[in-house]
């Protein structure tokens, strides 16, 4: 009963549990944190609109993002990763949801921030229907744990819409 | 010099009923292992609730060597989640974020498009010859949560057996000569 081995053992039983006891408690106090993000996006400029050469519709445009996502930041926060994503309805499809640009926030200093960029990756159509098409611009926030459960959510801002005809 | 006399000794002093008992009750530990692995798969809905984060491509939120909880439910697939997908004819899974989804009006079916936070460019180039999209029977799990470094036991084991042979030789000796 007191040999080395059953010793090791014990100690290696209780540290684990009580490790992972710790990191749970962790993830919890996630729950009680207040969070009121905010963001608003414009759309600077539609750089270039047109029709590949296999009938799919592409746009290029240029976006104003401001946000503020500090209130997201807890101290068992590793990094929140941001990202914009345009959604519309086409004939065919029910939803279309295509990233336009992202970024990974490592701390609450940088979480603040007012950037005008292109749209990171290509926007690019299932077909030829974004004419004239409406859609929602949505900001998308990944809470990225030191330990435990992760967290997300998104700020839907509707109302934007592409030009009739192709640039 | 004298833990591995005892060893010997008491190894020679085995008498069949005790050794048939031991054997017996390692065989209830492995089973009732098991038992809660596939309980977890029932719980979660997906073949493999825990994964081993195997590269560097999501950076820095998940390193090489953590953990991650995976959950599969009935919900639509969306961007921004991170999910589980196994190529056809690839045995790996990969841990991406989706980033593009195109759901079908009529059918429900999806067309999703996946990348790693940490890559330059989509995964088109990971997908199959001629492959454009990822649908749902490709993903097995959505990542709910994640634990570091725990992962690092089983990269060792399957990198160099022989820790995992050891290992297993190891306990196996202390499961037969333990007294009770």
């Amino acid at each position: 009963m007191h040999s080395f081995g059953y010793r090791a053992n014990a100690l290696l039983t209780f540290s684990v549990t009580a490790l992972a006891f710790i990191c749970a408690i962790a993830s919890f106090s996630d729950k009680f944190s207040n969070q009121n993000p905010s963001a608003e996006i414009q759309i600077l400029n539609i750089n270039r609109f047109k029709k590949q050469s296999y009938g799919n519709d592409e746009v290029s445009l240029t976006l104003d993002i401001s946000a503020d996502l500090q209130s997201l930041f807890t101290w068992n926060t590793k990094q929140v990763f941001a990202f914009v994503a345009a959604e519309y309805e086409t004939p065919k499809n029910s939803l279309n949801q295509v990233s336009l640009w992202d970024v990974i926030i490592p701390d609450k200093e940088h979480a603040k921030f007012r950037i005008q960029t292109s749209n990171k990756y290509r926007f690019i159509d299932q077909g030829h229907n974004l004419r004239g098409k409406e859609f929602n611009l949505t900001l998308h926030w990944h809470v990225m744990p030191k330990t435990g459960k992760m967290l997300a959510d998104k700020i839907i801002m509707p109302g934007y819409s592409l030009p009739d005809a192709y640039k | 010099m004298g833990w591995i006399g005892e060893t010997v000794d008491s190894i020679k002093s085995i008498k069949i009923r005790q050794l048939l008992t031991q054997a017996v009750t390692l065989g209830m530990i492995v089973t009732s292992a098991l038992i809660i692995w596939k309980a977890m798969m029932c719980v979660t809905g997906t073949e493999s609730p825990v994964v081993v984060v195997l590269s560097g491509s999501m950076e820095p939120a998940f390193q090489r060597g953590d953990i991650l909880f995976l959950r599969m439910t009935k919900d639509p697939i969306r961007t921004g989640e991170i999910v589980v997908f196994k190529i056809d004819g690839r045995d790996i899974p990969i841990v991406h974020r989706v980033i593009e989804v195109h759901e079908r009006k009529t059918t429900g079916k999806v067309d999703v498009l996946t990348k790693g936070d940490n890559n330059d460019v989509d995964d088109i180039g990971l997908y199959a010859d001629g492959q454009m999209w990822l649908h749902r029977h490709h993903i097995m799990g959505r990542a709910v949560g994640f634990l570091p470094y725990v992962g690092w036991v089983t990269i060792i084991m399957t990198e160099k057996p022989i820790i995992k042979y050891l290992l297993i030789g190891a306990m196996g000796l202390l499961v037969i000569t333990s007294k009770d």
